[in-house]
Formats: C-alpha cells, structure tokens, sequence
C-alpha cells in the first residue's frame, strides 16, 4: 500500500512540474516583438528595479511581448529558460548571466535560430556570440571614487588618507572592478589602505566586518568605502555601535556605491560622503540596441550606461575620472524621488 | 595526575577545551603584534553599551546558539538533522516584516500592525514549518533530512513571495531593539540566554529530557514503556522551528530589514556543527545542551578570530574548516581510544 502511494505521489508530482513548465507560446502577430528576458533572480533592490525597468520598456502598451524567467540565481535554470525561448521562437533574447562562463554551445544555439542575444550586467566570457553587452563599467565607478576622494581631501586640507575597505562578494565584476579602480588612484596617491575584506554585498556581514575594523584600527581610519549601498548600512551601524562619527559632520569619510534610493537618503543626511552609481535601468538602452538590430544596424558590442555620482556638500562640480571631465550630482529630494 | 584525569573526563571539558584553543590563538595573535595580549578579552563600556570582541562573538553567536537548542533537541529524540532552519528563519524575518510594513512596501516608517502582532505571527510561522517537519518525520516516518529538505528549498522561496521579492526595510526604532541594545547590554544576548534558560528549565524541571533521550536511544522500547514516541518527536521539531522563527526574527532586526535571501543563509551548517562541537553524537540519544551552547559560540569564536586576524576573507574557510576538523578529530570515539590506549601503554610501562 506505502509502495502504491509513493509510486502515486511521484507520477502526480511529475505531471504537476510538466504542467509548471514553460508553456511553449506562439510567436505572436507581426508587429509584436517577442523578448525572453532570463534574469539572475531578485537578490536585491538593485536587482528588481532592473527587472522592474525591463518589464516597463518591454511592456504590452510598448509593442512588446516579454517572457520573463526569474532564474533564482541558479545557472543550471538560466541555461533552461534560454534554451525554452529558442523553442518558442522569440526574436531577441536577454540575459543577465548569473556566471560568466559555460555559454558558447547554448549561444551557438541561439545563432543557429537567428535569434540575436543581448548580454545585460554581468558579462560572458567564453563566447562572443552575442549581439551587444550593455553594462556598467565598474572600474570607471572605483577611479570616480579615488578621484573624488582626492578632490575632497584637497578641499578639505586632508593630508594623510588611512582607508578601510569592505569588499563586494569576491570574484563578482562589480567587486573586481570597483577594487582595482580605486586601488589605482589610491597607490598613486601614497594613501594607505589598512584592510580590505569581504562584506558579501549585504548588511548582515558589512556589520559584522566594521565591528572588527573598529577594534582592530582604532582611531586609525579616516575613510570607509563600501562596495555597495547595503554594506555601508551595515557600517554605519557598527560605528554608531563603537562611538565613530562618519559622514559629512563626523571624523570618518564613509563612501559608498549602486545608489540605490536608501543609499542616496543618508547621502542627503550627510551620513554618506558620496555614492557612486551603478544604473541598473538598462532596458532603455537595450531597446535602443534592439532598434538598432531591427534596422539591420551593427551595433556597439559594449555600450556603457550613463552613471551618476552622487555627493552631499556643493564644493566640488566635477572631477576627471580617465581624462573626461565628469559632473557631481548634489542629493535633493527630487533626485531621490526620481531614483529607482 | 588523577586530577588532570577526572577533569578531562568531563563530558564538558572537550567542547571548553576547544573554545579556550580558538581565543589562544587571540592571545597569541596579540602578543606577537606587540599589543596588548588579553586585547581579546577587554570590555568596556562604550556610547553606554559594552564593546569589545568577546562581547562581539557573544551578540554575534546569538542566532545559532538559539538554532543549536532546537537542533539539539531533534538531533536527540529523531537521529536526524532540521535541514530547514536557516531557510525558516527568512520565512518567519520575511513574515514578521511584511505584516510590520504592509505587503509589497519597501520601506516602512511607521509599523501597520503592533509590533508585538508582527514578532508574534513571525514566531508562530516557524512552529508551523517545525510542526510541518516533524509530522513528516514522525508520523509519516520520513528520514529527517529528506523531510526538512523540503521547507529547506520552500521556505526562502515563501519568504521572498511574501515580501513581494523586496528587500522589505523596518525604519522603526522599536523594532531594532531586539537586534540592538537593551540598557547597555546587546538583546540578542539577553534572548539567547532566556531561551537557553527556558530550555534548561523545562528539561530539567520536567521529564521531558529523560524522554527525549530515551525516543532517541530507542523509539520501539520507549513506545512499549508507555512514552508517546511519535508525539516526543513532534515537539521537538516544533521547539526547533520555534527556535529558528526567533533566530530570524533577531537576524532582521539587527539590520532592521527583512533581507530573504542572505538571511539565515547556511545557518542549518552551523547550528549542526554547534551539536557536533558540544560532543553530542549526532546518531542521537543522549545530549548535552550546554555543549551545543559551548559550540555555537566557538563557531562565532572562530569567525571573530579571522576577522580580528585579517585573514583575507576568501581564504577564511580553509582555516574555518582545518579547525573545525582538528576539533572534531579530538572528539571522534577512535582518537578519544587510542589515547587512553597509550595512557595504559606507558602506566604499564612505568609500572
């Protein structure tokens, strides 16, 4: 009796995954373009506003039809829904790939089917058969930071700079990138770069690592820079914790990136120096790049997003970061409530 | 001589024994930096609350103290581990925060419901998922960790549904005090010590400790002695899942959000590893609660230890697990053996 149930529970759990499976849509009418979109998952703000920016510019009123597969950050998955959409024959795939590597036989696919591929964020390592990658360039946001940093400490008659790093999840671009541009400037400069630790990109850990950082250089740090918004919480409040005063008011420079809409809130507070963003609205730019395409125009194969960096205090208007002269934005609520 | 003897004896003195070899190597660290070599060890008062790393391994080490309870309890009554408690912890944090914000707002200045509801719904959740997990395994007598592999994979994934795939922010004073500080002293403290008091209390003062002992040492004989086995097993996991709802409930206060995906990620390793560090088998039966305490501490121990040293975080693993099996190898049955072997060997060879 036992063995009858199970062996019943297994075939009704299989045709109810069979069912959950994705349904192979038509393509639809002609003048409706079809877009598979596999996303990493939902593992931030970050992360939903740029789902969120997708399903906006690729919504039905736009002329869209878009097939959204959140991946749960499971690359065996992302492979799946890539493969479902050759099979329902949409005309442009997007993806955000949850690792690098591991892509060329599924692209190859996809070149087999026509079907062009639009890379967003992350990036592919291992096969160019891809149309565009439309991203951010992670190291341009760590020069803007040293950069920056330079300027303010020039304007603010600050000699000596003794800086703390927390460090995104290691091996991430964003992680690498931000690490490597800011250590440019910051090993030209002859600062001093105390630590430098893994925060995990989340809140929990970004604590749990400046409480140690407290401890450990005790009154000999006068910068923080977190590599994204959540772990620059977490900092703050480790240093309220231990009695540090950060921010435009306190002793402790603290800066941050992404620029989420919290982050940017404690930048108009003056609890963060500055924040350098990581624009997660892509789509606008993908569906530029999809014009492209549908005109039978070759398009760029990286484009880089616009970014803006953020400040609290009106004393510097632009620093150069790589030559280019580039304008810093003072927080207002308007700004705020325009942010993602 | 016999002294040294009986007190290694002590069914505690491993679990404290390793606990002391994790700040050593503080002192050590300390010393050969040219500071002060109890650094480790200072408290101070400071902003009116204490501050200094042991106070940090204490607050930091709260959660898993409080799933190492509940585990040590299943692990004892089923012979099986609660897989699912990490991910239950982000169900009840996830919850307790959308209840406190409303569904499908991000960020809440003002709470919708009393907190009290918020924490109360929450804890409640996780006995539900426990009392899931436990009629799988002991009614339906599914092994333990098939059982709580489902709520494993489920649960995060109900949390991120209720949150609406926000990361769900409580911009309420009231609500971070239970992750913050309670007069001078960190609350996780305070709760990790009421729930390990509370545990204490009733297996002592009641018979439920000899019964769960004797479910887990064997289920048949106690059924025949008269003891409701499968009801024993029942509760356990919902202690369990009681256990996990407060440890998530104390993980989101303290960053005043409910961030379903990072939180309670990989807490079921670590509160499995607290038992085994407390000595207890994890074949059930007998157990030791204070062991599991001592072990979920060391675990922070460890941690706190690496960052205090720096070592560059990557790399923080290995040395996590060369510890950690250096510590288990003590206490594995054929090393604890062959020592008293060798004991005999050279009393033989003196006498």
């Amino acid at each position: 009796m036992k063995k009858k149930l199970a062996v019943l529970g297994i075939a009704a759990s299989m045709c109810v995954s069979m069912c959950a499976a994705p349904m192979s849509v038509q393509a639809a009418e002609d003048d409706v373009l079809t877009i598979g979109f596999a996303q990493v998952g939902h593992e931030s703000d970050w992360r939903t506003a740029s789902t969120k920016s997708c399903q906006d510019v690729f919504s039905a009123e736009n002329g869209y039809d878009l097939q959204f597969v959140d991946c749960d950050n499971d690359s065996a998955v992302q492979l799946e829904a890539v493969r479902g959409f050759i099979e329902q024959e949409v005309d442009y795939i997007i993806i955000d790939p949850i690792v690098s590597t591991g892509w060329d036989t599924v692209l190859t696919e996809c070149e087999d089917a026509g079907i062009p591929v639009i890379v967003i964020d992350r990036t592919i390592d291992d096969s160019d058969k891809y149309a565009a990658w439309v991203g951010s360039n992670f190291k341009t946001e760590g020069l803007a930071a040293g950069e920056w940093l330079k300027a303010y400490a020039a304007e603010k008659g600050i000699e000596e700079i003794n800086a703390l790093v927390i460090e995104g999840t290691n091996g991430s671009s964003a992680q690498i990138g931000r690490t490597e541009g800011f250590k440019e400037i910051a090993d030209a400069e002859g600062w001093t770069i105390l630590d430098s630790q893994d925060g995990n990109f989340d809140q929990a850990t970004g604590q749990e690592v400046m409480e140690s950082y407290c401890k450990s250089y005790e009154g000999k740090f006068n910068v923080v820079v977190c590599q994204n918004d959540n772990e620059a919480f977490g900092a703050m409040d480790a240093m309220t914790a231990a009695g540090v005063t950060y921010g435009v008011e306190g002793d402790v420079i603290l800066v941050s990136f992404d620029a989420c809409t919290a982050g940017l809130e404690y930048v108009k507070s003056g609890d963060i120096n500055a924040d350098f963003e990581c624009n997660p609205l892509a789509a606008p730019f993908v569906e530029e790049v999809i014009k492209q395409l549908e005109a039978g125009e070759t398009p760029e194969k990286e484009v880089y997003m616009e970014e803006h960096w953020y400040v609290n205090e009106d004393i510097l208007s632009e620093i150069t970061v790589d030559g280019v002269a580039q304008p810093l934005t003072v927080v207002t609520d308007e700004i705020i409530e325009a942010q993602y | 001589m016999n002294k040294l003897k009986k007190l290694t004896k002590q069914t505690l003195f491993l679990p404290i024994f390793c606990m002391l070899l994790v700040m050593l190597v503080n002192v050590i660290y300390d010393a050969a930096c040219g500071n002060f070599a109890f650094s480790f060890f200072s408290i101070s008062l400071r902003n009116g609350v204490l501050y200094g790393r042991l106070i940090d391994v204490l607050n930091r080490g709260s959660e898993v103290a409080i799933l190492a309870v509940g585990m040590t309890l299943v692990v004892s009554s089923s012979a099986g581990t609660d897989i699912s408690v990490g991910s239950v912890m982000s169900l009840s944090a996830a919850m307790c925060c959308m209840l406190l914000a409303g569904f499908g707002v991000s960020s809440a200045n003002e709470l919708q419901v009393p907190l009290v509801v918020g924490l109360l719904a929450g804890i409640f959740l996780g006995c539900v998922c426990g009392a899931f997990n436990g009629f799988l395994v002991a009614y339906l007598d599914i092994q333990p960790m098939v059982a709580t592999l489902i709520l494993f994979s489920a649960a995060r994934a109900v949390g991120l549904l209720l949150c609406n795939n926000l990361i769900v922010y409580i911009r309420d004073k009231s609500f971070k005090v239970l992750g913050g500080y309670l007069g001078f002293i960190p609350t996780p403290i305070i709760i990790a010590a009421v729930c390990v008091a509370v545990t204490t209390i009733l297996l002592k003062k009641t018979a439920l400790g000899l019964y769960i002992q004797s479910v887990g040492i064997n289920k048949k004989a106690s059924r025949i002695a008269g003891l409701n086995s499968r009801k024993i097993i029942l509760l356990c996991y919902i202690i369990c899942g009681l256990c996990a709802g407060i440890a998530g409930i104390v993980n989101a206060s303290r960053i005043s959000s409910a961030d379903t995906n990072n939180i309670g990620l990989n807490y079921e390793l670590d509160a499995i590893l607290a038992v085994a560090l407390g000595g207890n088998s994890l074949g059930g039966g007998k157990f030791n609660l204070a062991g599991s305490i001592i072990g979920a501490y060391t675990i922070q121990a460890i941690t706190t230890t690496l960052y205090a040293i720096g070592v560059s975080s990557d790399q923080a693993p290995v040395y996590k697990a060369v510890i950690v099996i250096i510590i288990v190898a003590v206490q594995a049955p054929p090393f604890k053996q062959y020592m008293s072997k060798r004991a005999a060997k050279r009393a033989l060879a003196r006498g």
